[in-house]
C-alpha cells in the first residue's frame, strides 16, 4: 500500500519495542465482542490507473455542457479561472497544512487570510470581515444568528421571497429552534423586496432584515430609503451577496447601509464543483467583532518586532467558549479563501471594474436578442440586472430546458419549481464566457425550440 | 531561505495589471446604482502574484513537508491522486442547478459513497451534506431533536464528557439544549455508574468520542450506550477519531445511533490551512426520516433527488455538499479497499504506541491505559525546570517537527497530544522521539533556549496580546 | 497573591468594597486577573441598569479564557470605571484600586453579610488550588 510505509521487517521491529507479538494485540483494549468478525463490506482495492479509468466512467455518466454554451446562474457562476489560479492553488504548503495554530510555521496561510479579510471586506464597503464560512448559505445563518445575539429582545427576522431559495431553506432549518420568527416578505410587482409588505413589520420586534443583492432574479435594488426605515426601528440590515462580481459596478452594501454583509465568494475563482466546496464571506462593522462568527486573523508582531499575523479573538470561539461559543464553526474554508485571492489579487482594482462591466453589458445584449423573439418577453422589464435575468416564455420552461440540451446547451433554470406564480419563468445566466456569437446561437436555439413546441 | 514579502496592496503600483480581459464597451447602469468608491483592490503584474504566493507558501509547514503530529486532527497523508480525481473536468465543472439525468455520475457517486460510510461506521444510512465536522455535529444533533420532538418532547439536556471536542457542547447548544458535563474516570475513559447518575428522561442525548480525545477506547461503550437507550436517549459520536478503527470495530453495532465522519481526517481529504473539510453524518434507521434533504434515491438502476420528506430537519446547506471532497474519500476508499483501510487502523495504533513507548520515560504520562492512535503527555516533568508545553511545542519548530495539539484535553494539565498517523515511516518517528528527548534534556539544562523559543523559524513567537488588544484585522 | 482584609469576597472571585451611603465598588480579585492571564477587552453594564446578586453583569476576556463576571451583590449601577475599558490590561497590574468595575448602589445591604471574609476567601483558594 502506497501510503503506508512500514515494511513487514518494520512492522516487527516495531512491534517489538512496544513489547507485543502481534498488530491484533495492538488492539486488545477492545472488547473481544466488539471485535469485527469479517472484513469490511466493500469493493476491493484497484490501482491507480484502474482508479482513473473507474471514476472517468463514472464522471462520464454525467452530461456538463461547455461553459460558453451554459447559461446557468442561480447562486453558482461560470467565470474564467486563469492559469495561475490553477497553478497556485496545487501548492502542497497551502493544501496540506492544518489550521495555523502554530504561527511562527504558518505565516503563509496567515498572511493570504489577512490579505482575504482586507479584499472581502474592501469588496463589501464594510469595516471588518472574518476569515470566511462554509458557503454562501449557512454564512447567512450565522448572519441572522449574529443580528439575534446583537438584538436579544428582538424576534422578527424578514427574509424576502426573491432571496436564493436553497439559502431560505438552509436559513429555516438553521433557525427551526430558536425563538424567533423568519417572515417571508413577497415579491414586489418588480420582483424585488416589497416596501409595503416591510412596512407591516417596522415595530420594535425587527431585529434584522435581509437583502440579497443581486437578488435571485439577478435584480439589483438599492432600497435606500426602506433600509433607513428599517434603521430607524433600530432593525439591523443583512445583505446576501450571491454574484460578488457585480460589486465591481454597483454600490457596495456598506455604503448603501449595511450592518452586517454576507456572501458567497464561488464566483470569484472556483469551479463549479456540483456546489462546494465554496467560500462563505462575511463582514460587519467593528463594533460588532466580538459578536461575529468564525476565524480571525490580525496583524502583530514577534519576538524580534517583525510583522507577522496571528489568530486573533478566539475566545468567541468553541474550543474556548464550548457552549457559549459564537458559534460552532471551527473552521474556515481556508484553501477556497487563497483561491477567491489569488483571483482577485489578478484582476485587482481595474479588472474587477471591467469584468463586471463587461458580464453586465453581455447580459444586457442577451436580454435584447433573446426578447426580441416572439413570445418571449423580460418577466420584469424595467428593472436594473447582473449577470442574470428572468425570461417569461410562451411554453414551459422545462421543456425548453430539455429541447435546448438536445442542442447542447443549458439555457438556465426553470423557476416553477420555486415560484410557481411566475409561470413559465427560465432564469437566464450570462458571463464573459458567453460572447456574442454564444449568445446569438443561443437565441436561434431558443426560437427554433419555442416554435417547434405546441 | 525564507524571503519576507510584504502585503500586495503595498505593492500596488497604479496602473499595473494582473488580467487579461477583452476591453468592456462604454454602456453602464444607471448612475443612481453605480459604486462610488471602488474596491482597493491591489494593483499588481501577474508576475508580482505569482512571487507573493510562492513566497508565502514557502512560509508555510505543510503534511508535505513532513511529520504532522496534531492529535485529534489526524494529518495524514493527502494522496495527489484524489486531488486529481477531484479535479476531472466532469465532476469539477458539474453545476449544481442541472436536472438529476444530466448528474447520474456525480449522483452515483455520492450515493455509493453513502453506502461505504455506512458500512465502515456499522450505521444504516448517511447524508453526505454537512460541509465540516462541526456541521456534521449539528445536523447529527437536529436530527435528534427532531427524533425526540417527534414523540412529543425535544428533551432538555445533553451530556458530554469533559474530555470532548469544545465543538460538542457549542453543537448542542445551537440545537438550544442545555449540557451536563460528565466527569472521565482515574483511566481516563466514561464509567457506567457516572452517566447513569446523569441521565435521565430529559436528557435527549450523550455526546461521545470514541476512542476519545486521550486516544483511549472507551470499554464500556456497550453498557454506556444501554444507559442512555433505557431512559429513551440517543447516543451520538463523534467520528474524529474514527481513523484507529477502520475495519477493526463498526462503532453502530455497539448502539450508537449517531455518527459524523470527517472526511478531511480519516479519509485523507486535505486540511487546506484549515478547510475545506467535510463531515457526513450516520444513522440508525429509527433516524432516517430526519435525514436532511435532498434524498439520493436509486431506482431501475437510475439516481434521483427526493426533496418531499415531511419529517426532514429540511437543507443544511444550498446544492450538495462539499462535493469536490466526496470525490476525494470516494477515491480514496477505491483505492484502499477493505484490506487497505484495516491496515490504516493497524499502522496508525502502532505509531501512536511507537512514540509512546520512545517517550513514556521522559514525559509524564497522565493516563497509562492502552493507547489507540494518539497518545497524550504532559509538561509534568519538565515543569520544574520552568519550562512550559507551549515551550516543548515552540522548541519542536527548531528541529523541523510541527509540535504535537497543546493544553486539550483539557482534563490533562500542560497535555501534549501525538497523532502520528499511518502515513510515517519508522524514520521519521525515530527522529522525532529523539527530538523529544534531547528537547528534554534541554529543559534541565538550558531552559531559557527553550522558552525562547522558536529560534530558527521564519518568525520568533508571535505577540497574541498584542493582536488582541490593538485589532488590526485589514490592511 | 494580595487579598486586602478590608474588602469582602464571592466564590467568583470577585471582591466588594462598602463604600458607604449603601454604595459599594465591585472588582475581580488578583486571583481571577492572574488566572485568566493578559487582559484584553472589557465589558461594563450602563449607568442605571439594575444587576442582581450572582447574575452576570460584564464581560472580562483575556487572549486565552473569557469569563463573565458575576454581581456580588444586588442594586442599580451607580458609576462605571469607563477608562478601564480602554485599558483593560490595567486590571492586571492594579485590580483592586484603578481596576474597580462598577459601583452599585445596594438594593438589599443584607446580601453583604453573604459574602466571604477575606480569611474565607483565601481559605477559598488554597482549596481550589489543591
Amino acid at each position: 500500500m502506497r501510503y503506508i510505509p512500514h515494511t513487514p521487517e518494520e512492522t516487527q521491529q516495531m512491534l517489538k519495542s512496544v513489547g507485543l507479538r502481534s498488530v491484533a494485540e495492538l488492539f486488545s483494549s477492545i472488547p473481544e465482542s466488539l471485535h469485527m468478525e469479517k472484513p469490511l463490506n466493500l469493493p476491493e482495492p484497484l490501482d491507480e490507473a484502474s482508479l482513473f479509468r473507474h471514476l472517468e466512467a463514472l464522471a462520464g455518466k454525467n452530461r456538463i455542457a461547455a461553459p460558453h454554451r451554459s447559461f446557468l446562474g442561480g447562486g453558482v457562476y461560470r467565470h474564467f479561472i486563469p492559469s495561475a489560479v490553477k497553478n497556485l492553488i496545487q501548492r502542497s504548503e497551502f493544501v496540506t497544512p492544518y489550521t495555523p495554530y502554530q504561527p511562527e510555521i504558518a505565516q503563509g496561510t496567515l498572511q493570504v487570510i489577512f490579505e482575504f479579510q482586507t479584499m472581502a471586506a474592501e469588496m463589501f464597503g464594510m469595516e471588518v470581515a472574518n476569515a470566511s464560512l462554509y458557503d454562501g448559505s449557512t454564512a447567512l445563518g450565522e448572519a441572522i444568528l449574529m443580528a439575534l445575539r446583537l438584538q436579544p429582545k428582538r424576534k422578527i427576522v424578514l427574509i424576502p421571497r426573491c432571496l436564493h431559495p436553497e439559502y431560505r431553506q438552509t436559513v429555516q432549518s438553521l433557525l427551526k429552534n430558536f425563538d424567533v420568527s423568519l417572515v417571508e416578505i413577497p415579491l414586489s410587482p418588480t420582483g424585488g423586496v416589497d416596501p409595503g409588505a416591510v412596512g407591516d413589520y417596522l415595530k420594535e420586534e425587527i431585529a434584522a432584515c435581509v437583502f440579497p443583492y443581486p437578488n435571485f432574479f439577478g435584480i439589483v435594488e438599492n432600497n435606500r430609503e426602506l433600509i433607513q426605515r428599517i434603521k430607524d426601528q433600530g432593525g439591523l440590515i443583512i445583505f446576501c451577496v450571491t454574484e460578488p462580481l457585480s460589486l465591481g459596478l454597483f454600490e457596495s452594501p456598506g455604503a448603501l447601509g449595511a450592518d452586517i454583509v454576507c456572501g458567497e465568494g464561488q464566483s470569484l475563482g472556483l469551479a463549479p464543483s456540483f456546489g462546494g466546496p465554496f467560500v462563505g464571506l462575511f463582514a460587519t462593522k467593528e463594533k460588532y467583532v466580538r459578536q461575529m462568527p468564525g476565524r480571525l486573523c490580525g496583524m502583530t508582531t514577534d519576538s524580534k518586532g517583525r510583522r507577522g499575523f496571528v489568530l486573533t479573538l478566539a475566545t468567541r470561539e468553541q474550543h474556548i467558549r464550548r457552549e457559549r461559543a459564537t458559534s460552532n464553526i471551527c473552521t474556515n474554508q481556508a484553501l477556497c479563501a487563497t483561491q477567491m485571492t489569488v483571483y482577485l489579487s489578478l484582476l485587482g482594482k481595474q479588472g474587477f471594474q471591467k469584468l463586471a462591466q463587461l458580464n453586465w453589458q453581455r447580459a444586457e445584449y442577451a436580454k435584447e436578442t433573446l426578447t426580441q423573439i416572439k413570445g418571449i418577453n423580460l418577466a420584469y422589464p424595467k428593472v436594473v440586472t447582473f449577470n442574470e435575468f428572468v425570461l417569461k416564455l410562451p411554453t414551459a420552461a422545462d421543456l425548453v430546458l430539455k429541447e435546448l440540451k438536445q442542442k447542447e446547451i443549458e439555457g438556465g433554470i426553470a423557476l416553477g419549481r420555486w415560484y410557481p406564480e411566475l409561470g413559465n419563468a427560465l432564469l437566464v445566466n450570462v458571463t464573459e464566457l458567453n460572447e456574442t456569437e454564444d449568445i446569438e446561437n443561443f437565441a436561434a436555439a431558443l426560437k427554433e425550440t419555442v416554435h417547434g413546441l405546441p | 531561505m525564507i524571503l519576507e514579502e510584504p502585503l500586495l496592496c503595498e505593492q500596488t503600483v497604479p496602473g499595473r495589471q494582473g488580467y487579461s480581459l477583452p476591453e468592456p464597451g462604454a454602456n453602464l447602469p444607471p448612475k443612481e446604482f453605480l459604486r462610488q468608491a471602488a474596491a482597493k483592490l491591489p494593483e499588481v503584474s501577474e508576475v508580482d502574484v505569482v512571487r507573493h504566493f510562492v513566497r508565502l507558501s514557502q512560509q508555510n509547514y505543510s503534511k508535505d513537508v513532513g511529520l504532522f503530529p496534531l492529535g485529534s486532527c489526524t494529518m495524514k497523508y493527502n494522496p495527489k491522486t484524489t486531488d486529481a480525481a477531484a479535479a476531472l473536468t466532469n465532476f469539477a465543472q458539474a453545476h449544481p442547478m442541472i436536472s438529476e439525468e444530466e448528474v447520474q455520475g456525480n449522483l452515483e457517486l455520492i450515493y455509493e459513497l453513502q453506502n461505504y460510510l455506512a458500512e465502515i461506521g456499522g450505521m444504516d444510512a448517511v447524508t453526505c451534506w454537512p460541509a465540516a465536522g462541526s456541521h456534521g455535529e449539528l445536523t447529527g444533533m437536529m436530527m435528534i431533536r427532531a427524533f425526540h420532538a417527534s414523540k412529543g418532547n425535544p428533551r432538555k439536556k445533553v451530556i458530554i464528557p469533559d474530555s470532548a471536542h469544545g465543538t460538542n457542547p457549542a453543537s448542542a447548544a445551537i440545537c438550544r439544549y442545555e449540557v451536563v458535563t460528565v466527569k472521565s474516570n482515574q483511566d481516563g475513559i466514561l464509567n457506567p455508574a457516572d452517566v447513569k447518575a446523569v441521565m435521565d428522561e430529559e436528557t435527549a442525548a450523550l455526546m461521545i468520542t470514541n476512542p476519545n480525545t486521550l486516544g483511549l477506547f472507551e470499554k464500556n461503550i456497550q453498557e454506556i450506550c444501554e444507559i442512555v437507550h433505557k431512559q429513551g436517549g440517543l447516543v451520538y459520536c463523534d467520528g474524529a477519531n474514527l481513523n484507529a478503527l477502520l475495519g477493526i470495530v463498526q462503532l453502530g453495532k455497539e448502539g450508537v445511533d449517531v455518527l459524523h465522519f470527517n472526511l478531511h481526517k480519516t479519509f485523507s481529504t486535505p486540511h487546506g490551512g484549515g478547510g475545506p473539510g467535510a463531515g457526513p453524518v450516520g444513522v440508525k434507521k429509527k433516524l432516517e426520516p430526519f435525514l436532511p434533504t435532498p434524498l439520493i434515491i436509486k431506482e431501475n438502476g437510475r439516481f434521483n433527488l427526493e426533496m418531499a420528506r415531511p419529517q426532514s430537519i429540511g437543507r443544511m446547506k444550498a446544492y450538495f455538499g462539499n462535493f469536490g471532497m466526496l470525490v476525494r474519500a470516494y477515491a480514496y476508499i477505491r483505492e484502499l479497499g477493505p484490506a487497505g483501510l484495516r491496515r490504516i487502523a493497524e499502522m496508525a495504533v502502532l505509531n501512536a504506541n511507537y512514540i509512546r513507548k520512545g517517550l513514556e520515560k521522559t514525559y509524564h504520562l497522565p493516563y497509562p491505559s492502552p493507547s489507540l492512535h494518539e497518545c497524550v503527555f504532559s509538561d509534568k516533568l519538565q515543569k520544574e525546570t520552568g519550562v512550559k508545553t507551549l515551550d516543548i511545542a515552540k522548541r519542536l519548530m527548531d528541529y523541523g517537527f510541527h509540535p504535537p495539539t497543546i493544553y486539550f484535553p483539557l482534563i490533562v494539565h500542560g497535555a501534549l497530544m501525538i497523532e502520528p498517523t499511518e502515513s510515517e515511516p519508522k524514520a521519521s518517528l525515530d527522529q522525532f522521539i529523539a527530538a523529544m528527548k534531547a528537547i528534554a534534556k534541554e529543559c534541565e539544562e538550558t531552559p531559557e533556549l527553550v522558552q525562547t523559543a522558536p529560534h530558527k523559524t521564519f518568525r520568533g513567537r508571535l505577540d497574541e496580546v498584542k493582536a488582541a488588544r490593538e485589532l488590526k484585522l485589514r490592511y | 497573591m494580595e487579598f486586602p482584609d478590608d474588602l469582602k469576597y464571592t466564590k467568583e472571585h470577585e471582591w466588594v468594597k462598602v463604600l458607604g451611603d449603601g454604595l459599594v465598588a465591585i472588582g475581580i480579585t488578583d486571583f481571577a486577573q492572574d488566572q485568566l492571564g493578559d487582559i484584553v477587552y472589557l465589558e461594563l453594564p450602563e449607568e442605571g441598569e439594575t444587576v442582581e446578586q450572582g447574575e452576570p453583569f460584564g464581560v472580562v476576556e483575556s487572549v486565552k479564557a473569557v469569563s463573565d463576571i458575576y454581581a456580588a451583590v444586588s442594586g442599580t449601577v451607580a458609576e462605571i470605571n469607563d477608562p478601564l475599558t480602554e485599558t483593560p490590561e490595567n486590571l492586571n497590574e492594579d485590580c483592586y484600586e484603578e481596576g474597580w468595575l462598577i459601583k452599585v448602589r445596594l438594593s438589599n445591604p443584607k446580601e453583604l453579610d453573604r459574602l466571604l471574609t477575606h480569611a474565607q476567601y483565601q481559605a477559598f483558594i488554597k482549596e481550589q488550588e489543591a
